[in-house]
């Protein structure tokens, strides 16, 4: 086994005896972490191993959030079929915009994802009869046999265990390679015989649909879905969490989402003025940590290694 | 014939960089093309690679038309090519460089669950031996020093295994003693495995040393074609380089 992977039993331990601490605190923002670190790893897909930054993120998570619960309450679907669906329509959403933002490149590209999400926040807190607009869509209903908030814990932990794993494997494989080539040197790429552009849509589409995955967890672990998830800070807080972790790390974004939520949620607890907060720790971040958490961390490792 | 160019055009903004270019190159020829800055010559390399789209003009490689062909679809068909400046994968090791490119080449690249670090491991080190740099596979190829980055361009352009290979300034900013090397590498490169090489360079020494044909370019135009030794007497080419070819 990897050094990596046996980094990991300890974390893995840790998050599957947090419901036998009884803490319904840490179970609820656990599961939190578990959906918004899967959502953060769909992105830096993008992000960090094809060197595309999207500014419209949320959007699949948003899709996948209420595809799964309308699929569900309006059309009486089994939760497994509707989760399912959620992944796919995530995916088919990404494939859409992504025809379109790939032709383009840099803040273009970015610009472009932007300007897709507001299109479809703006559907969403406009289709009253089918999404609730801006009241939002309440009652998302619990599957049964998951209607307790610890089962719940423990199935998103199964969902985002098996979306990581796959995604990790996608990354070290000869398709992930050559998305780390696309970020160094897209013309380059090009010249070793690579059509940039497909595999270029080919990863926006994989992150539309792991972005969506979470997307769904998300709205049955509240109960209901907002257009806010589509909106535009959704998606930059998504970014944000990335760069947090460290985007040239697999984890990296999991670490990220970690951090952020938990600092959310205590900052919020004593103070209004969390987005204050935030902006300083962003600053800091760029200026003085830029590979993120991780890739700070990882540096440190190997300065001590070497002075052994 | 490996490549013809026919009557080649292209313009930037009214400005004509290359205006109607003809030539061809055979099987197994040493050619390259000279002229002084802004001659032309990247620009029609840029243009044969499908890197610029072509204004006016065909370019045929092995019988096959590849004037309005994307980059990546004439590299596939045995056209390689490396550029002026240097044009690598500055965060990833010199192994990965090499290897990513002999994916693509071995048609791997579309394999999303095959764990990729060992894959391909000995087509790769005995290119990167080829090129010099066995030693240096774990380094981060934007690491390294100007002349090995150049030789390590060199490997990414040999992956693809090209019948045909465009090198543009291959030794542009290297010092004589790298220049020499670097040519005695492409050199042996070109012989062991039959390729056709097509090149630019600054450095009149080197371009006399090894080309069979010389073909000058100037103001978009080609104004001479022929053996080192025909060019060195052409009074056109004099004038063009003010006395520098003796």
């Amino acid at each position: 086994m990897s050094k990596e992977n046996w980094l990991l039993i300890p974390f893995v331990l840790l998050i599957l005896l947090i419901p036998v601490s009884g803490s319904r605190f840490y179970v609820f923002l656990g599961t939190d972490i578990l959906i918004f670190g899967l959502f953060a790893v769909s992105l830096n897909l993008l992000l960090g191993y094809t060197g595309l930054v999207s500014f419209g993120h949320a959007t699949y998570f948003g899709i996948g959030a209420y595809t799964c619960a309308l699929l569900m309450k309006k059309a009486s679907i089994p939760f497994p079929l509707a989760f399912a669906g959620a992944g796919i329509l995530g995916g088919i959403a990404a494939l859409i915009i992504g025809f379109f933002c790939v032709r383009l490149t840099k803040v273009y590209f970015a610009m472009l994802t932007l300007a897709f999400s507001q299109i479809v926040w703006a559907i969403a807190f406009k289709w009253n009869s089918l999404t609730g607009g801006d009241t939002g869509f309440i009652g998302v209903p619990f599957p049964q046999y998951l209607d307790s908030k610890i089962r719940f814990y423990y199935f998103t932990f199964a969902v985002v265990a098996v979306s990581l794993f796959i995604l990790r494997k996608v990354v070290n494989s000869p398709f992930g390679r050559i998305l780390t080539t696309i970020r160094e040197n897209p013309e380059r790429t090009e010249f070793i015989g690579i059509n940039v552009k497909l595999f270029q849509l080919t990863a926006f589409i994989l992150s539309g649909i792991f972005a969506a995955i979470p997307g769904a967890l998300f709205g049955i672990f509240n109960n209901n879905v907002f257009p806010d998830i589509l909106f535009w800070p959704a998606s930059a807080e998504v970014l944000i969490m990335t760069i947090l972790g460290g985007i040239y790390s697999f984890f990296g974004p999991v670490v990220g989402a970690a951090v952020l939520l938990f600092l959310r949620m205590q900052v919020t607890s004593y103070t209004q003025y969390w987005p204050v907060i935030l902006g300083m720790i962003l600053a800091l971040l760029l200026f003085f940590f830029p590979g993120g958490i991780v890739g700070f961390l990882q540096t440190r490792l190997t300065l001590l290694r070497g002075n052994r | 014939m490996i490549l013809s160019v026919e009557k080649l055009k292209k313009s930037f903004d009214g400005f004509v960089a290359v205006n109607g270019v003809s030539f061809s190159v055979e099987k197994g020829e040493l050619c390259s093309i000279i002229g002084p800055n802004g001659a032309g010559k990247t620009t029609l390399f840029n243009l044969i690679t499908g890197h610029l789209p072509v204004d006016e003009g065909r370019v045929i490689l092995n019988g096959i038309d590849i004037t309005h062909m994307r980059a990546y679809q004439i590299c596939r068909l045995g056209l390689g090519r490396s550029f002026q400046r240097i044009n690598i994968f500055p965060r990833l090791t010199v192994f990965e460089n090499v290897q990513a490119a002999l994916l693509s080449h071995r048609g791997k690249s579309f394999d999303f669950f095959t764990p990729v670090p060992t894959l391909l491991q000995e087509e790769t080190e005995s290119i990167l031996e080829r090129v010099g740099l066995q030693n240096y596979s774990t380094a981060t190829s934007g690491s390294l020093s100007y002349g090995f980055q150049k030789q390590l361009e060199l490997g990414i352009v040999l992956a693809s295994e090209p019948e045909l290979l465009l090198l543009d300034e291959p030794t542009a900013g290297m010092s004589a003693q790298e220049t020499r090397h670097t040519i005695d590498l492409i050199g042996r490169i070109a012989r062991d495995k039959g390729l056709t090489l097509l090149f630019t360079e600054h450095d009149m020494k080197v371009v006399f040393s090894i080309s069979e044909r010389i073909m000058v370019l100037h103001q978009g135009q080609l104004i001479a074609e022929g053996s080192p030794d025909e060019i060195r007497n052409n009074p056109d080419v004099h004038k063009v380089y003010l006395g520098e070819i003796r």
